[in-house]
C-alpha cells in the first residue's frame, strides 16, 4: 500500500489482527521518505511485513516508471536501515521451495539441503550428495516474488496499458460499485497474464485491452481460495487470500482507494483443497 | 483507439466542410456525450445498502442501557466483570497486534451488552477468529455460581430419546429372530468417552461467538471428546456461518459451532499463559497423590510484577488453562471396565489401580507449568519472546508469541497481563496436512488350520503315504497275530 496512505490505510486491513505499533509508524514514515529520495523512485509502497522466529521483516518496494515491471524490493529489520533484496530468479524459486520452516529472521542465516543426483557413468550408478545452501536472504526474495505474482490484487480499471505496453496508474479511475466490488471478477492478478491468452476470441472481443490485461481473480484454483468480506456493512470491501495467509486487500468502493498488504508468515497453504 | 474510431466515424457520417479546423470541436463533443452522468434526477436511491443496516444495529450499542438507569449504574461502579478492553488494546497495539481501535471500541460496547444480558462472574474479549465469508468475535464468560442455564433438561432429553431408540431396535430383532437367526455382528463401537462437566477441565469457560460487534450473541455448546479428537484430525476453514456442516474425512460429529468451539479450547488450552507467579494453588496439599489433578487456582495478592527484560524468556510463563489429553478431556477416564450395562459407563468410577491388561492413564503436563517445557515442532522454538519497543526500552511490553498456534499472543507488563487469539483457528505444522488414512480392514473369521489352504498333495506324495500306510497296517498285524499267539499261549 502507498506509504502516503498507510495511517488510514492500515486501520481498514487491521480486522486480520496485524497492525503496526505506532513506533513503526512513525519509523516507517521517516525512513521511507529518505529512501524514495535515494534511490529515485516514483512510488514507495510499503508491502508488508513476514514474521519470523526471532525477528520480523519489515518489505517495501519501490517502483519506477513502469508499474508491472520496474519494481525494486528492500526489507529491513527495524525500519530504518533497508537492504536492497536481489530479484528473484527461476532457479532461486526452485531451490527455496524445498525448505520448509518458519523464516528465523536472521537474512545471512544459511539453510541447507541436501539433493541427492545420480551419475552413471559407465555401468554404475553413483549417488552423490550436494549440499545446496541456500541464504536466507534469498528465501525471502523468492517468496515475496512468488506472493506477488500469486496474490497481489488490483481492481479493475485501476491500472490502464498504454499501447507502448508501460503499466500506468489510471487517474481517472473513480472506484467501482458496491454491486461490482462484491464479484471476484473485478479485481486482478497485478501480473502478467497466464490464463488471459488462452480465452477464446468471443471473450477477448468483450475485453478493453487498455484495462483488462491482466488474469482476473474469478478462474483462480481451487475455486473459493479468496475470501471476500464487506466489513462495516458495504463501506469497506476487504479480500483475503486463503493460499497465502496474511495476505489482504482492501478497497473502498466508489473512491479510489485501494491497496495490499502481507502480514504473515511467508509460507503457502498447501492444505487448502483440505480446508475449503 | 476507440476515440479516434468514433470522430472518424461521425466525419463520415456527416461530412461536413472544413473537417480539419473541425476536428477538435467534433473530438471533444464526442467525449462529452460520451461522459455518463451518475446522477438521476427522477429517482432517489431505493436501495438501502448494507452497511445502513448494521449502522442501524449497532446504534443500539451506543444508546445507553434504557429503563434500569440509576440502578443500573450503581451496580455497575461496584464491581463489574468487563475488562478494560480499551486498555488492554493499548498494550497489544504496542507490541502490533490487534484491531484497529475503532473496530476494538465496538467490541468494547458489545462485551459491555453481553455483561448486561446475562449474570456473569467473568468475562474476557477472547479473540477474533477469521472465516472465509464472517468472522467470529470471541468472548470467554464463566457464569456465576448458581446461575446456570439450563442446559441439563436439553441433555436429558436426548438420553431419553437414545434409549427409545434402543428399544425399537430390539423388537426388531425379535421379530427377525422368529424368522431366521441373522448373525450378529460382534462389532462393538469403542465406548464413548463421557463428556466433562460444565465448570470443570475442558468446559470450564462458556464462549459467546457474534459475526459483528452488535449483532446478538451466541453462546456455543459444550463440549465433548469426542469433539476434540475429532477436531484434531481435520483442518477446516470457518466459513463465518455457525450452522454449516463440516464434511471431512474422518466425519466430524458437529456443526460449525461445534467445530468452533473445539478449536477455542484447543487454542486456550495450548497458548493461554501467564507470568510465574501470578497464580498459585490455593491451599497446599500435604501429600500429592499420584492422580490428583489440580484444577484450581487462585490469583496470588503477593504477586509484585516481574521486571520486562525477564518476561522475554520462556521460563517466566507458566500455563494456566489444563492441558488436553489425547483422550479429549483433561481429566483421565477409565473406560476398560467390566460394563453389566451399557449405560452405566464409568462415569462416577475413576480407577486408580492400573493392571497390565487395563490401558495406561494418560498424563499431560499438570497446571501451572512454565512455558519452557513446551515441546519444539521441526526445530522451532513453541513459543517467541520479545520486548515491543527496541527505541525506548523503559516503558516496552513483554510479548510472547505462539509458533505452534499462530496468532496467539500474550503480553506482560508490571501487574498487567493478557492473552488474545487473532487468526484463522488452525494450528501450524511444518508438513503438509493429510487425511488419517482408513482404519484396517476387519477379520472376518480367525485364520486357523481348518481354513487355511494348503496345496493337493502331489500323485508322488499320495503313493508314497499309501505305502507309508500299508507298511503301518501289515506292522500293527503282525502285531495283532503275535499278542493272539500270545493269548493263546496262556
Amino acid at each position: 500500500m502507498d506509504f502516503r496512505s498507510l495511517h488510514f490505510s492500515l486501520d481498514l486491513v487491521a480486522g486480520s489482527g496485524l497492525v503496526l505499533s505506532p513506533e513503526q509508524k512513525a519509523t516507517l514514515q521517516t525512513s521511507l521518505v529518505i529512501l524514495k529520495r535515494n534511490y529515485k523512485f516514483t512510488r514507495v509502497v510499503f508491502w508488508g511485513k513476514i514474521l519470523g522466529i526471532k525477528a520480523d521483516y519489515y518489505i517495501a518496494q519501490g517502483i519506477g516508471h513502469d508499474e508491472m515491471s520496474d519494481k525494486k524490493t528492500l526489507y529491513s529489520l527495524n525500519c530504518m536501515e533497508w537492504n536492497l533484496l536481489p530479484p528473484a530468479t527461476k532457479t532461486m524459486i526452485d531451490e527455496t521451495s524445498v525448505i520448509k520452516g518458519l523464516f528465523l529472521g536472521d537474512p545471512s542465516h544459511d539453510y541447507e539441503h541436501i539433493e541427492m543426483s545420480k551419475d552413471e557413468e559407465g555401468h554404475e550408478a553413483q549417488e552423490e550428495e550436494i549440499t545446496v545452501k541456500i541464504k536466507e536472504e534469498q528465501r525471502l526474495a523468492a517468496a515475496i516474488s512468488l506472493i506477488d505474482k500469486e496474490a497481489a490484487v488490483v481492481p479493475r480499471g485501476a491500472y490502464i496499458k498504454t499501447p507502448h505496453g508501460h503499466v500506468h496508474t489510471n487517474r481517472s479511475f473513480e472506484g467501482l460499485s458496491v454491486s461490482d466490488a462484491g464479484k471476484l471478477s473485478s479485481y486482478f492478478h497485478f501480473a502478467e497474464p497466464v490464463h488471459l491468452k488462452q480465452k477464446s476470441l468471443l471473450e477477448k472481443a468483450d475485453l478493453d485491452p487498455s484495462m483488462d490485461f491482466m488474469d482476473s481473480l474469478e478462474n483462480d484454483i481451487p475455486k473459493g481460495s479468496w475470501s471476500l468480506q464487506f466489513e462495516k456493512g458495504s463501506s469497506v470491501l476487504v479480500l483475503r487470500s486463503l493460499l497465502w495467509g496474511g495476505l489482504t486487500f482492501f478497497h473502498i468502493p466508489m473512491t479510489p482507494q485501494h491497496g495490499y498488504i502481507y502480514m504473515g508468515t511467508g509460507l503457502k497453504n498447501i492444505d487448502l483443497p483440505f480446508m475449503l | 483507439y476507440d476515440h479516434l474510431a468514433r470522430v472518424l466515424n461521425k466525419i463520415l457520417d456527416e461530412r461536413p466542410e472544413n473537417v480539419v479546423d473541425m476536428f477538435e470541436e467534433l473530438s471533444r463533443d464526442i467525449k462529452r456525450s460520451q461522459f455518463s452522468k451518475k446522477m438521476d434526477t427522477l429517482r432517489d436511491e431505493p436501495e438501502s445498502s448494507a452497511a445502513f443496516d448494521l449502522a442501524e444495529i449497532q446504534k443500539v450499542l451506543f444508546g445507553k442501557g434504557g429503563a434500569e438507569g440509576s440502578e443500573g449504574q450503581e451496580e455497575e461502579l461496584v464491581e463489574t466483570p468487563l475488562p478494560n478492553v480499551m486498555e488492554l488494546a493499548f498494550y497489544f497495539e504496542q507490541a502490533g497486534v490487534g484491531l484497529s481501535r475503532e473496530e476494538t471500541y465496538c467490541i468494547y460496547l458489545a462485551l459491555k451488552q453481553l455483561v448486561d444480558s446475562q449474570p456473569l462472574q467473568k468475562c474476557r474479549f477472547w479473540g477474533k477468529i477469521l472465516g472465509t465469508q464472517g468472522n467470529y468475535i470471541v468472548a470467554e464468560v464463566e457464569y456465576r455460581e448458581g446461575e446456570e442455564e439450563e442446559e441439563e433438561g436439553g441433555e436429558e432429553g436426548i438420553h431419553e430419546a437414545e434409549k427409545d431408540y434402543g428399544k425399537d431396535d430390539v423388537e426388531d430383532k425379535e421379530r427377525q429372530e422368529d424368522l431366521d437367526p441373522l448373525p450378529k455382528s460382534n462389532y462393538k463401537p469403542p465406548p464413548v468417552v463421557p463428556k466433562e462437566d460444565n465448570h470443570t477441565g475442558v468446559n470450564k469457560f462458556t464462549y459467546f461467538v457474534c459475526s459483528e460487534p452488535g449483532k446478538p450473541w451466541i453462546k456455543l455448546p459444550q463440549l465433548t471428546p469426542a469433539h476434540i479428537v475429532a477436531a484434531r484430525e481435520i483442518k477446516k476453514f470457518f466459513t463465518g456461518h455457525l450452522d454449516t456442516p463440516i464434511v471431512s474425512c474422518p466425519p466430524f460429529p458437529g456443526n460449525e459451532a461445534a467445530y468452533l468451539r473445539a478449536q477455542i479450547a484447543r487454542i486456550s488450552a495450548g497458548t493461554h499463559i501467564s507470568p510465574l507467579g501470578f497464580y498459585h494453588f490455593g491451599e497446599e496439599e500435604g501429600e500429592e497423590e499420584e492422580e490428583a489433578v489440580r484444577d484450581s487456582f487462585e490469583e496470588n495478592p503477593d504477586f509484585e510484577g516481574t521486571p520486562v527484560g525477564e518476561l522475554v524468556h520462556n521460563s517466566t510463563w507458566v500455563h494456566h488453562v489444563q492441558h488436553i489429553l489425547p483422550q479429549g478431556r483433561c481429566v483421565w477416564v477409565n473406560l476398560a471396565q467390566k460394563k453389566e450395562d451399557d449405560f452405566e459407563e464409568g462415569e462416577e468410577e475413576e480407577e486408580k489401580e492400573v493392571e497390565p491388561d487395563e490401558p495406561e492413564p494418560e498424563v499431560g503436563p499438570p497446571l501451572l507449568t512454565p512455558v519452557s517445557e513446551d515441546a519444539e515442532i521441526n526445530n522451532t522454538p513453541p513459543w517467541t519472546g520479545r520486548l515491543s519497543s527496541d527505541l525506548i526500552p523503559q516503558y516496552a511490553v513483554a510479548v510472547m508469541k505462539s509458533n505452534l498456534w499462530p496468532g496467539a499472543y500474550a503480553f506482560a507488563t508490571g501487574k498487567q497481563f493478557e492473552n488474545i487469539y487473532l487468526g484463522w483457528g488452525h494450528k501450524y505444522s511444518a508438513e503438509n496436512y493429510s487425511p488419517p488414512a482408513p482404519a484396517l480392514l476387519q477379520q472376518e473369521y480367525p485364520s486357523g488350520p481348518e481354513i487355511t489352504e494348503v496345496d493337493d498333495p502331489s500323485v508322488e506324495e499320495e503313493q508314497a503315504l499309501k505305502a507309508a500306510l500299508e507298511e503301518q497296517k501289515a506292522a500293527m498285524e503282525e502285531m495283532e497275530d503275535m499278542e493272539e499267539e500270545e493269548e493263546e499261549d496262556d
